[in-house]
């Protein structure tokens, strides 16, 4: 359990979470309190991403509406802020269609396991200097395992739904999610490989420190994190199926993939596991990459730590949407090609890149700059070399007219 | 290179967001109904009678319920009851006029055959009831404005019409007063001795 | 602390037994996947944090998808997946009885008979950290080893599922009858019902 709140150090502001945890904890007695501690941790989380949910939700209408010349939704309370609410209505009161043959066990199963397994990936992740969940010596690989869990849970429902065009949907579905798992999780060993351990808190911890006063030491702001950062990011749009790895349940694809046949609040069920996983995803790489709760100046303490997480998970959660908003859905083999021949090579390059500078920790002075240009080379050239590769076999776009 | 594509991508849609603000042409919605929607002035919905003034409309009406409209409508909205005095004769003015605006099309028929430019097409829109037999039959007194109002909605056609029946009463003066002329110089002058028979 | 492990122990045989008994083949895989949670359960009761989330990405992650993909792959029909195994005949069911009793009274004895050494007072906590050092440095030709292995495997795999010279289809595989399937094997920029209409 996360140290008392009279023992630490720091800012009011700073500390307020815990002082009004322990508050409210101290209301019971000595042995129960560690229950009601982690009771309150899985309360908070679940109100708190609840709520992230629902706004993300308006928020990305929003934000998808501007980029496309009109307002979103901005008639149900002022500026549309109800309007979660007002959908959360309409799912619940939408009638619970079961297709006759349908296994009925795993067609109300799948939603409820891939919302729960979704939820529990968010236990390991610092939200600020001492707010985490659990404090796991193999917390990566805990958050890993469980998302690993959530592509059951697809299968489930493509297959109870007694539909052959769910089944293939929910088959392509899962050979996305397995061909996106491999980049995911090569991308995040060289941040193991230089933090020297598993655990998220310590993982945040080594990112402490600026470099000349003012330089954070983010593992992002290194070349070898930079890439691991990119190809993260590009496989946790591909794990939460996000634009523009959307194929399995866009609309135009097999109906709804393998959300066919679910309807009112399992459906809503879904798209929150759909947006748990971005958030659970998005926060990961902002432990892993962007420094967690980490302040990018020194003058910036002021600011509480978990006010910069927020701000750092929101900002990765507007590129998601500002990413949907851009670019079109790529196709099932454009997508397989795309993690196979491109991601898992950059991925392993990049496991080496990250090794050399492991190795060349100790350079200073003259060869500081080398370190640097060395690490940056070996991202680059593996880009273009890859990217030129991809296009192998497409030739240049031809545009036939017809005769005027 | 790879992603360059992707990247001025990006470039146009914050572009269309942060423009989305402050610059009209990249926020194309016009949020009805706070903001009415301009309409062009040939736009038309349904038709209506005009009257001269505004504060007789019954009894300027330009129609003399000659029926033509009615005999001309596709779809035969129009019903109309020329007014008849206690003799039977007619008043040239409709006691009845109604137009199903369930039935109409908007085709302008009526408007181009009226002789006397007594109806013309309106412009409203928002006549969206929850009355569907009765309130969707409009009567003489619901379809009547006055010529101001077709000046406002219509103003190159109003002016048309006003310039071309002016010229027309300015005419129809003219020749009143020559005929009233020769006339009066008939009755002052004496008659002229009548012309000698030719000789069978 | 015995509770504990008993309550994990009796989950993953009834999992187990479940997932045997069960008529329908997808229950069974589904009832295997909570098996391996149980004893996933099981290694983190020992304190083998490790060991379990790792036995849980790889089994719960992994190994189930090959599983599933394979029962699906093979089915010869669609349509009788409830019903399609006959009834075991009570023989069959005395047969697996006495077999289990063999082997258990066999293992049993054994276990019951060796001698253990004490449990210590509090379980060895095994960091990641020196997990890493001792797979590094004492065991790591037995991680080279196996790694070996699952790239032979891994290439074996695709050498097996390539498309043959010229692209067509490689050797039948195992009577798959869901021949509308697309495979995920890459063809270049072909489209799938081009890929459909190609091929068979």
């Amino acid at each position: 359990m996360t140290p008392d709140a009279a023992t630490l150090a720091g800012p009011w502001l700073e500390r307020a979470p815990l002082i009004a945890r322990d508050w409210l904890v101290g209301w019971l007695p000595e042995s129960l309190r560690w229950f009601a501690s982690s009771l309150l941790a899985i309360a908070v989380l679940i109100g708190a991403f609840g709520l992230l949910f629902a706004y993300l939700t308006l928020a990305e209408r929003k934000i998808l509406g501007r980029i496309q010349n009109r307002p979103g939704p901005n008639r149900t309370g002022w500026a549309g802020l109800l309007q979660p609410f007002a959908d959360g209505v309409k799912a619940l009161t939408k009638e619970d269609v079961v297709p006759r043959a349908a296994d009925k066990v795993l067609h109300t199963l799948a939603p409820v396991s891939l919302v729960a397994l979704s939820l529990i990936g968010l236990a390991v992740i610092p939200f600020g200097r001492h707010l985490v969940a659990i404090e796991l010596d193999a917390a990566l690989l805990y958050f890993f395992a469980a998302g690993a869990a959530t592509e059951l849970s697809i299968f489930m429902a493509g297959w109870a739904s007694r539909n052959k065009y769910s089944l293939l949907a929910a088959m392509r579905a899962l050979a996305q999610l397995i061909s996106y798992e491999v980049p995911l999780l090569l991308s995040v060993v060289p941040v193991v490989l230089l933090a020297g351990t598993l655990s998220t808190t310590e993982i945040v911890v080594a990112q402490g420190g600026w470099g000349f006063g003012f330089w954070p030491h983010w593992f992002a702001l290194t070349p070898w994190g930079f890439s691991a950062f990119a190809v993260f990011m590009i496989a946790a749009l591909a794990e939460s199926n996000r634009s523009p790895f959307d194929l399995p349940e866009a609309e135009s694809e097999l109906i709804a993939g393998h959300l066919t046949e679910y309807s009112g609040f399992k459906y809503a069920l879904f798209f929150m596991a759909e947006y748990f996983g971005m958030a659970a995803l998005s926060a990961m790489a902002v432990t892993l990459f962007l420094g967690g709760w980490q302040a990018p100046a020194a003058f910036l303490e002021v600011i509480p730590s978990y006010a910069w997480f927020t701000f750092k998970l929101l900002g990765l959660l507007l590129g998601f949407i500002w990413i949907r908003a851009t670019f079109p859905r790529l196709r099932i083999d454009q997508l397989t090609r795309l993690a196979w021949k491109f991601l898992v090579p950059i991925a392993l390059i990049n496991l080496g890149n990250a090794a050399f500078w492991s190795l060349s920790g100790s350079w200073t002075g003259f060869w500081l700059p080398l370190r640097w240009g060395i690490s940056a080379a070996l991202v680059v050239i593996p880009f273009l070399v890859l990217s030129r590769a991809l296009y192998a076999g497409l030739g240049p776009r031809v545009y036939r007219y017809a005769p005027s | 290179m790879l992603g360059k594509g992707l990247l001025q991508g990006l470039a146009v849609t914050a572009k269309n967001l942060v423009g989305s603000f402050h610059d009209p042409a990249r926020y194309t919605t016009q949020e009805y109904p706070e903001v009415k929607p301009t309409l062009p002035e040939a736009y038309r919905n349904f038709p209506f009678l005009v009257s001269e003034s505004a504060e007789d409309p019954m009894g300027t009406l330009r129609c003399v319920a000659c029926q033509i409209c009615e005999k001309e409508c596709p779809p035969q909205c129009i019903f109309i009851v020329m007014e008849r005095d206690e003799k039977g004769k007619a008043m040239k003015r409709p006691k009845v006029f109604d137009i199903d605006t369930s039935v109409c099309m908007s085709c302008q028929i009526c408007v181009e055959v009226c002789p006397f430019d007594a109806i013309k097409m309106d412009q409203v829109f928002e006549i969206a009831t929850t009355d569907r037999f009765n309130a969707l039959l409009l009567n003489r007194e619901q379809l009547a404005k006055p010529n101001t109002y077709f000046q406002q909605i219509h103003p190159t056609e109003a002016a048309e019409v006003d310039a071309r029946l002016a010229a027309e009463r300015a005419a129809a003066e003219e020749k009143a007063k020559a005929a009233a002329a020769v006339k009066a110089a008939a009755i002052k002058a004496p008659p002229a001795p009548p012309p000698a028979k030719p000789s069978a | 602390m015995n509770l504990v492990f008993a309550l994990l122990a009796l989950f993953c045989l009834v999992t187990a037994v479940a997932a045997v008994v069960s008529r329908n083949l997808i229950h069974s895989a589904l009832l295997f996947v909570l098996t391996w949670l149980g004893i996933a359960g099981c290694y983190l009761w020992t304190g083998a944090e490790f060991v379990a989330f790792s036995h849980a990405l790889v089994y719960v992650g992994g190994i189930s998808m090959v599983v599933l993909f394979a029962v699906l792959l093979t089915r010869p029909a669609r349509a009788d997946e409830v019903a399609a195994l006959p009834p075991v005949p009570i023989e069959r069911i005395l047969g697996g009885l006495l077999a289990v009793f063999m082997v258990a009274s066999v293992l049993g004895s054994a276990i019951v008979t060796s001698r253990f050494a004490a449990p210590a007072a509090s379980a060895p906590v095994l960091t990641v950290r020196r997990l890493g050092e001792l797979l590094a440095g004492p065991h790591v030709i037995a991680l080279l080893l196996v790694g070996v292995i699952l790239t032979t495997a891994l290439l074996g795999a695709l050498l097996i599922a390539a498309p043959g010279p010229g692209g067509r289809r490689p050797a039948p595989a195992a009577g798959a009858d869901l021949e509308e399937l697309p495979d995920a094997t890459d063809r270049g920029t072909a489209s799938e019902s081009m890929r459909e209409r190609g091929t068979r």
